[in-house]
């Protein structure tokens, strides 16, 4: 008698599951590959942006636009006084300069854009009538790899693509199986219970391996990323957030019926960590008093850890206190899911 | 001959606001090798019994006993000796039909091959297919060859039939047939008189958690006291108004109750009684707008005890 074993079969029946299905497939694969393309390309580091300026087309207009059009990073038309205010409350012109014996600059103090303007603008001018300045400097442009925002965003697409794939893997996944009385059927066959949760969790954590090698592959092939520590501690920092998010992922799925219902939890706890824990920007933008809370939560603590090793080279020692918060809420969420977990 | 399943004094009460008792002292016994139906109205108790008998629910009250084994002490024992089909399990759809019972095989033991579970319900062709191409009644045959692939000595079955075709349901009550023929014991519950009388050897009639009725399907018909029914109406409102102790009264006739429009008698004898009614609608000057005889069911003997269809929701 070799019948496969009861683990086996269920691993094959959650695979089987996942890749028969192409929708699923493509949230799982594909979304996060085109959300990457897209907020990369959306922020991929442009030439100096030109300012729009408008100059008033009356005496001495002339001599102003060439002297702004010589120098680098200035879009500029004369116009009339009329044009020339509307365009400047349309946005279309960030300063609008009157020429004469005293230069009137009129800009929206409130708006960066005009401040940056006034500030280039009156620069360029004042240099080409003559001023000298009194200090040397050179510039550096930071594009290098590793400091852009898509080599930032790629770590934290994988982050957020390891907890939605946990609590759809996990916990939508049992939810839905229980709506179908599948659980309860199954509760009355001699299948190991532990059989069961284990086999769903390894399919996942399966499906882990894919995700970060499809990421990071994807990030080193299109935008030229660059990885200053280990890939390999990266991939078992995204394993062991796996674990710990089908902590989350069982327990959101313990006593509930209905899909909807379930769906509703999984972005009840997903949705808040989407924004805190420093998926799209840095979570050091949210004040001081909430940090300790910020850098507590299980998402944060894993894509913190991956751009560590990522972007800086840390090793994974110098992670503990991330892997220890990893471990905490995947532990303590997996005793409470055990004790809670109903089959039917 | 052994028990299969010996049940005393079964309670189940959910809690709630009020309190709903499903099952109130409910007896039972099955006899080994039997085909045994649990017979009654939606709402009867019927689910919520045979899923205490399964291991699936704790019973408020009561004592069970399953193949000499107690769901307490023997859990998994037991679970390797029956075999299950629930009411409207849906299998995962991107499997096909032998995957879904290897995957229900590798749970057991011991049991039967997929490919021999496939066989036993008849889904041969449909071995590779997934199961979302599957009609009712196979995805219902399905459910029964996962029942079948630990190789039960016990098979519970809940309300197999329900919401097939006429077809579909005579191809499971040929699968049902053939395992009762390999000796298997089967306990099924149904709300379709038709399905109880064929396919069971025993039936407990149920209604509001208790059993009001025991026995096989020709004892329950008789104890109506005749195996015919005769129905009949008046053909004008005049001579309409007879009393059924009238009707009783007539020879051959058992009971007599008002049924409709017109009147249900159960009879011992048809020919007796039959003209007997004929002479009482002439002697009223009143014709008859429908009159037939049959076969007594368990649908009537449901009637006879609770006033109620099977079927009334």
């Amino acid at each position: 008698m070799s019948e496969s074993s009861g683990f086996v079969e269920l691993y094959k029946m959650r695979m089987r599951e996942f890749l028969r299905e192409p929708a699923v497939l493509f949230w799982v694969f594909g979304f996060p590959i085109l959300l990457a393309v897209g907020l990369g390309a959306a922020f991929r580091e442009k030439p100096v942006e030109s300012t729009a300026v408008a100059i008033l087309d009356v005496a001495g207009s002339d001599e102003l636009a060439a002297e702004l059009s010589a120098a680098e990073g200035f879009r500029v038309q004369e116009l009339a006084e009329d044009d020339a205010a509307r365009a400047l409350r349309m946005g279309r012109v960030a300063l609008v300069v009157r020429p004469g014996a005293e230069l009137e600059y009129r800009f929206d103090a409130t708006n960066p854009e005009g401040v940056l303007a006034r500030a280039r603008v009156d620069d360029a001018l004042q240099r080409a009538a003559g001023r000298a300045d009194p200090r040397a400097h050179r510039e550096t442009l930071v594009t290098e790899p590793g400091s852009r925002y898509v080599d930032f965003l790629i770590p934290g697409l994988l982050g957020m693509n390891i907890l939605s794939g946990a609590m759809y893997g996990v916990g939508f996944a049992l939810v839905e199986m229980r709506s179908r009385r599948l659980l309860k059927r199954l509760a009355a066959t001699p299948m190991k219970r532990s059989h069961f949760l284990g086999a769903t969790i390894a399919a996942r954590m399966s499906v882990v391996f894919v995700e970060v090698g499809l990421m990071l592959g994807f990030g080193w092939l299109a935008f030229g990323m660059v990885f200053h520590g280990s890939v390999l501690t990266a991939l078992l920092l995204c394993l062991l957030g796996a674990a710990s998010f089908s902590g989350l992922g069982l327990l959101v799925a313990t006593r509930t019926k209905k899909v909807e219902v379930v769906s509703g939890l999984i972005n009840l706890v997903s949705l808040p960590m989407f924004v805190v824990s420093g998926v799209f920007f840095s979570s050091e933008r949210f004040p001081e008093v909430i940090q300790p809370l910020v850098g507590a939560l299980p998402l944060t603590a894993l894509i913190d850890a991956l751009r560590a090793v990522l972007l800086e080279g840390a090793d994974l020692a110098s992670q503990l206190p991330r892997v220890l918060i990893l471990l905490a809420w995947g532990g303590i969420s997996f005793v409470l899911a055990l004790r809670l977990f109903r089959w039917s | 001959m052994a028990s299969a399943i010996r049940v005393r004094e079964l309670r189940m009460t959910y809690p709630g606001r009020p309190p709903v008792e499903a099952v109130r002292g409910l007896d039972l016994d099955v006899a080994a090798g039997s085909c045994f139906g649990l017979l009654g109205p939606n709402g009867a108790g019927k689910t919520t019994t045979i899923e205490i008998l399964e291991g699936l629910l704790e019973p408020t009250a009561g004592d069970v006993e399953v193949l000499g084994m107690r769901w307490d002490r023997d859990a998994r024992r037991l679970r390797e000796r029956i075999g299950v089909t629930l009411q409207e399990t849906k299998f995962t759809d991107k499997l096909s039909v032998r995957e879904t019972l290897e995957l229900f095989r590798s749970f057991f033991a011991q049991g039967v091959s997929a490919q021999d579970a496939i066989g036993l319900v008849g889904l041969g062709e449909k071995s590779a297919s997934h199961v979302v191409t599957l009609s009712g009644g196979q995805r219902q045959r399905l459910a029964v060859a996962c029942a079948l692939v630990g190789g039960p000595e016990l098979l519970f079955l809940d309300e197999p039939t329900t919401g097939l075709d006429p077809q579909s349901r005579r191809q499971l009550w040929d699968v049902v047939r053939s395992l009762r023929e390999r000796g298997k014991t089967i306990l099924l519950t149904t709300h379709y008189m038709d399905e109880a009388e064929k396919l069971c050897d025993a039936i407990a009639i149920v209604d509001h958690g208790r059993v009001i009725a025991q026995g096989t399907p020709t004892e329950l018909i008789r104890s109506l006291g005749g195996d015919h029914v005769v129905e009949f109406a008046f053909g004008d409102g005049a001579a309409s108004e007879e009393s059924l102790a009238t009707l009783r009264a007539l020879p051959a006739v058992r009971s007599a109750r008002a049924d409709g429009d017109g009147y249900q008698l159960t009879v011992a004898e048809p020919h007796v009684a039959l003209p007997a009614v004929l002479e009482l609608a002439k002697a009223r000057g009143a014709t008859l707008s429908r009159l037939s005889t049959r076969h007594a069911s368990l649908e009537d003997v449901f009637v006879a005890l609770t006033g109620r269809h099977l079927r009334d929701e």
